[in-house]
């Protein structure tokens, strides 16, 4: 426990003009903007507006320039920064079949209708040190473009899914309410929609991790990325005053459809089962991680034994939220001192009667040796 | 199905243009609104407010609704001198934009205006947006790739 404690407010009022100081850094240098944020450090963005579960570039920017770029505290800032904002409503789902699509890629089938497109990716670079973003003033040529007509995307999903080899995706009962995480606890068991809801906004170190074990034999189920797609959608809702469903903007999301085999049991025929990951921005690892752990949760509902973490729904979901995870572990910090009082006393007690009863225990086989 | 695509068609232009004043700029508006030979007074039904909305997914893309996380919105409602209500509801936190495009919304209900405003104003704003997409559409096609399969040993043999 930890017992409120006064005084400090010099000192503490000072650490942060130390910090405020600390983060302007050298004068000589001009001021970070958050402009500059939004435009270039656009993955970090994308991960605090993510876990920090609100889609706002210029807020995520502001979050990442306070907390000096540490991600976990911005996506803090912008989850604290979200609870003072009124909700109007949701959205109707949006339709990443229409995504407007900058980047698709299955690594289960290399023909597929509509093709597959790299977009901006890290991949197949060499991850080497690129020394001339070292001279700032260097001109970056725009990108090659392509007259190539584009064909519609169907889903990869789709083309497995004529087979029958393919679950379809699970659709709910009409007009079931759609759990919020936000709103409600978590009950457990879970349904999918408050665990995808939990994982979208999820610690992407954890997911990654946890997703990383069901690759290496804790709960693996051999996945392939079916199909990732990262682009725009529109986002569409029904204001109150209309009654009617219009535009509102545009968000940008990545979409990884995770296929794994699955045996079959009494009722089903062995057929390849789906995890889901999506997410805001351009975030394709957390995507991918999310599906991996979104799979195997399912290991219940699909008749599989759960005994590795990623598969435990209690274990994953209470310790995804990095705000709820840091906050607690930060908590140790601050002053416990009533607390540590007490247990000082009890450890000098037991310590106490620890060493009379081995000077008795001693006073007694002297006793019994003579 | 969503409501959407069961909108009377009386709101069809309806649904259009607020779409269109939704995902144009607030700069853009400012614009539209400065070319404007006349301007309208109005009254708030509601002041501009931010706030959010929760934005929904689909399980595997095509299954059950979740919620994935929020987006800033901003609304208003306003009156003209005539009766006539603009809404908005726009992405972000800019009042200003969410009271332009209400502002126009209201405008573009007056069946004099409508079509001069959808020429002048609406077909400008989408077109922008039309060649917007359809650039970033190009860079992407430049990033189309054909994998091959090599054949293995065994097949060789």
């Amino acid at each position: 426990m930890y017992v409120a404690v006064k005084g400090g407010e010099a000192a503490i009022s000072h650490a942060h003009g130390l910090m405020a100081d600390e983060r302007r850094g050298d004068r000589a240098l001009p001021e970070l903007d958050v402009g500059q944020i939004a435009q270039q450090l656009g993955h970090a963005v994308d991960r605090v507006m993510t876990e920090g579960s609100l889609y706002d570039r210029e807020l995520a920017a502001l979050a990442i320039k306070q907390a000096q770029g540490d991600l976990v505290e911005a996506v803090f800032l912008l989850r604290a920064y979200r609870t003072t904002l009124p909700r109007f409503g949701a959205s109707l789902p949006i339709d990443t079949a229409a995504m407007a699509v900058e980047r698709r890629i299955s690594a289960t089938y290399k023909d597929l209708p509509g093709g597959q497109v790299l977009g901006p990716t890290y991949d197949y670079t060499h991850r080497l040190l690129d020394f001339d973003l070292l001279d700032s003033g260097r001109e970056v040529p725009p990108p090659r473009e392509s007259d190539a007509e584009q064909q519609p995307m169907a889903r990869v999903a789709d083309i497995l899914g004529q087979e029958g080899l393919l679950e379809p995706a699970q659709q709910g009962a009409p007009d079931t309410p759609v759990a919020d995480v936000t709103r409600e606890p978590l009950r457990h068991p879970a349904g999918r929609d408050a665990r995808l809801q939990a994982l979208a906004r999820g610690d992407e170190g954890f997911l990654l991790a946890l997703g990383y074990s069901t690759q290496r034999g804790y709960g693996g189920t051999h996945p392939f990325a079916g199909e990732i797609r990262m682009g725009s959608v529109t986002v569409e809702m029904v204001p109150e005053e209309l009654g009617f469903a219009v535009e509102i903007g545009e968000i940008a999301v990545t979409e990884c459809d995770m296929v794994n085999q699955f045996g079959g049991d009494a009722e089903r025929p062995p057929q390849f089962t789906r995890g889901y990951g999506l997410s805001f921005g351009r975030a394709e690892r957390k995507a991918m991680a999310m599906a991996l752990v979104d799979r195997a949760l399912r290991a219940q509902e699909l008749g599989e034994e759960t005994v590795f973490p990623a598969q435990d729904q209690e274990f994953v979901l209470y310790h995804a939220d990095n705000v709820e995870a840091s906050g607690f572990v930060q908590h140790l910090k601050l002053p416990h001192y009533v607390d540590f009082q007490s247990e000082l006393e009890l450890v000098r007690r037991l310590r106490r009667e620890h060493a009379q009863a081995r000077t008795e225990a001693g006073t007694q086989q002297q006793e019994a040796a003579e | 199905m969503s409501p959407s695509r069961h909108t009377a068609p009386d709101h069809a232009a309806r649904r259009h243009w607020l779409g269109v004043l939704a995902r144009a700029g607030e700069a853009a508006l400012e614009t539209a609104w400065q070319g404007l030979a006349q301007h309208p007074v109005h009254s708030w039904v509601r002041r501009p407010e931010s706030g959010m909305t929760m934005v929904r997914g689909r399980a595997n893309g095509s299954g059950a609704p979740f919620n994935l996380g929020e987006m800033t919105v901003t609304r208003c409602a306003l009156r003209l001198d005539d009766g006539i209500m603009g809404v908005a509801y726009v992405q972000g936190r800019s009042h200003r934009h969410a009271e332009l495009a209400a502002l126009f919304d209201a405008l573009l209900q007056r069946p004099s205006e409508t079509a001069h405003l959808q020429r002048s104003v609406i077909a400008p704003l989408e077109r922008e947006r039309v060649q917007a997409g359809e650039a970033a559409r190009r860079r992407t096609a430049a990033t189309r790739v054909e994998f091959f399969t090599m054949a293995t040993g065994r097949e060789a043999r």
